[in-house]
């Protein structure tokens, strides 16, 4: 994962609240089995309104996602990040996150940036007024910066540092080997195993075929 | 001052506890994989030249993508299909049992586990996947991962993570008739917003929680991350141990005794003091239905669609005006009187064989209304089976329904099960989103009693809107 300290780009106003995951990214593409080569598939269905923020010639290329309370909602796929990563994305400022959709974020190198709903207004206004405008992100100072306009936002600290030295939460986890060794010993025998695998007696499943209509 | 149940959990799966703002460490007992979320995990595994750590605490099934019909024929759409193939491969490379498709323990994730026994009070589960909120109701800290962390736990059985707030969800009272679990749930997203439970474990208590079956119980923590938690929490009961009781992987002789007796200390303590309280009353509760396009978009059925004007938060407006364009609807219109192309009776939340069941009694003997559509698919091949033990097949088929195989289908339209753009469907269901079930289509998220109740008269009802209704039993799934 690559260091993240300070970000400059072009910041794209999203006006809407309780932006889920398949609005993200709609289930049709979660098909693919690799991890990159999301980008198309960000945000699908608006991107077909040709008045859709991001098919405004200013908005296209922009970095810092400006959207509403309660972005990322509902399904846990972690596509909604990549897809926001492939795209260009490097910063999503909102005023409340999903727990999963921030918790994956933060594995994938984009910074959820919690600005108040005041603030988020304000970051709107300057965007809209002036398409194009560019906004800075400072993860050291903890600040978003568009024009004379400096607000503070709030992180976890654990994942500021993570994102900041760039670290990979298993490596993390690996380095003590030694305690989830210990753990597993103290668990007790009634707890279930997958192997050896038992079931009820195998039945023959019949497929359902199409009805006529 | 005592500690609450979540918290219990919490500490009994500790394997390091974290310092200076580094998060907790916590053992996980069980772990689900699917073919959705998985690839990148075990693509990640490799590259990194890891192995999986326990393969005999995880296991797989196919479910999002699967095809619902003609499941003995090669998978026609080639993208679901390497999907499928890829995570055969890996569990054959990395030593995972799988249920594939056509297996009699193929299923939607979330139905597969419990019906196994594999899902216990007391214990941990995750799978990259929502919906695992699901197995909370055992009394287990069950919750949805993203793909990150389903390869973390493949590799080390663990995760990293900061403990959660804990909300009291208390349902007192008695449900009336025509009422069941879908309509608790709804009411109570309706009631906290679908970012209320944000950080939240919440824990559903009281005397309407207490008297529902497990497979109840399971509905209610199924939507537990609709009001935006991460998990929901049922203390396990003598309901819930009858429930695990003899099934494949439940324990036997002395592990069962010691089981029992450790999963009895698992309630919150008397004196416990929750982050936030949320109290419902379940005598006032009516079938609930939604008519916007999150879940949090929800009212009794007996009212009409609301008018945005009247709503005073600036955002809840914008996001009431948004969801009544997509919708097609209009402001005062009853919602007994929208009309509905296409009833979905299935999903993680309502396809288990209770659903199937009070279905099944509310259209039998009844015609099916000549414009809807009515699709069943059971929660899992198993459920399929014993449905097709007790005859409710026939009921279905002889109603006008069509009998599928099991899977997530029209949940969220992964597989051929789609809406067509404007087609409106009430839906048994978790998630109401815009394209959710298909490209333009439109979701109103349903209990089974409305579902059979709509597929009967053609328009959003309740059984107690069919002529003869006075002469049915309560349904009580």
């Amino acid at each position: 994962m690559e260091k993240f300290t300070t970000h400059t780009g072009i910041g794209v106003p999203l006006r809407r609240s309780n932006v889920d995951t398949d609005q993200i990214i709609p289930a049709v593409y979660l098909k693919r089995v690799t991890k990159t080569g999301f980008d198309d598939a960000l945000f699908a269905a608006w991107r077909g309104d040709e008045s859709f923020i991001l098919n405004q010639p200013a908005y296209k290329a922009g970095s810092v996602l400006v959207a509403g309370p309660d972005f990322g909602t509902g399904s846990s796929r972690e596509h909604a990040v990549w897809a926001l990563n492939d795209y260009g994305f490097k910063v999503v400022i909102a005023s409340r996150f999903a727990d999963i959709f921030r918790g994956n974020s933060g594995k994938q190198g984009l910074l959820a940036a919690v600005v108040s709903q005041e603030n988020v207004e304000l970051l709107w206004k300057l965007l809209e007024t002036e398409p194009g405008k560019e906004i800075t992100v400072s993860l050291e100072d903890r600040t978003v910066t568009c024009g004379e306009l400096t607000v503070p936002f709030e992180i976890d600290d654990y994942v500021r540092w993570r994102l900041m030295e760039g670290l990979d939460d298993i490596g993390l986890t690996l380095q003590n080997e030694g305690d989830i060794t210990e753990f597993e010993k103290t668990r007790g025998s009634w707890r279930p195993k997958t192997l050896p695998a038992k079931t009820e007696p195998k039945v023959e499943i019949e497929a359902a075929r199409p009805v006529d209509a | 001052m005592g500690t609450t149940l979540a918290e219990k959990l919490w500490a009994d799966h500790l394997v390091r506890k974290g310092e200076d703002g580094a998060p907790d460490l916590i053992y996980i007992d069980l772990h689900m994989c699917h073919e959705v979320t998985s690839p990148q995990a075990f693509e990640g595994l490799r590259l990194a030249g890891r192995p999986v750590r326990r393969p005999d605490l995880t296991i797989a099934t196919e479910d999002h993508n699967t095809p619902t019909l003609d499941i003995d024929k090669p998978i026609a759409d080639l993208t679901s299909r390497t999907q499928i193939d890829t995570l055969r491969s890996n569990a054959q490379e990395f030593g995972i049992r799988i249920h594939s498709l056509g297996d009699a323990d193929q299923g939607v994730v979330h139905v597969v586990g419990p019906q196994l026994g594999l899902t216990m009070p007391g214990m941990t589960v995750v799978c990259g996947d929502s919906h695992t909120s699901t197995h909370g109701a055992f009394g287990a800290l069950a919750f949805g991962i993203g793909t990150s962390e389903v390869e973390h736990v493949l590799a080390t059985q663990t995760l990293p993570l900061k403990p959660f707030k804990t909300m009291a969800i208390n349902v007192d009272g008695e449900l009336p008739e025509g009422t069941s679990a879908k309509d608790i749930i709804l009411a109570v997203i309706a009631k906290i917003g679908t970012g209320g439970g944000q950080g939240y474990v919440l824990e559903y208590r009281g005397e309407a929680i207490r008297s529902l079956s497990m497979e109840a119980r399971m509905t209610i923590c199924n939507m537990s991350i609709e009001a935006g938690a991460r998990a929901g929490l049922i203390a396990p009961d003598q309901t819930t141990f009858d429930y695990v009781h003899g099934r494949p992987h439940a324990p036997e002789g002395q592990d069962w005794e010691d089981a029992v007796a450790y999963w009895k200390t698992l309630t919150t303590d008397e004196d416990a003091v929750f982050d936030a309280e949320v109290n419902l009353a379940a005598a006032d509760l009516e079938p609930f239905v939604t008519w916007g396009t999150n879940p949090g978009q929800g009212l009794p059925l007996s009212a009409a669609v609301p008018n945005p004007d009247e709503i005073a938060d600036a955002d809840e407006r914008e996001a009431a005006v948004n969801a009544l364009k997509y919708m097609g609807l209009t402001p005062g219109q009853p919602l007994r009187e929208i009309a509905i192309d296409t009833v979905f009776l299935g999903s993680c939340t309502n396809g288990r064989i209770e659903d199937l069941r009070a279905a099944a009694e509310i259209i039998q003997g009844r015609t099916k209304a000549p414009n809807t559509r009515m699709l069943v698919v059971p929660g899992s091949a198993r459920v399929r089976l014993q449905a097709e033990a007790e005859g409710i097949d026939q009921i279905f088929k002889d109603f006008g329904a069509e009998w599928r195989n099991a899977g997530c289908s029209m949940c969220l339209g992964m597989n051929p099960d789609q809406l067509a753009p404007q087609e409106r469907s009430a839906s048994t269901s978790n998630r109401n989103f815009e394209g959710r079930q298909g490209k333009g289509g439109r979701t109103h998220l349903v209990s089974p009693l409305v579902a059979a109740a709509t597929a009967v008269r053609g328009t959003l009802s309740s059984p107690a809107d069919l002529e003869g209704a006075d002469l049915l039993v309560g349904a009580g799934a």
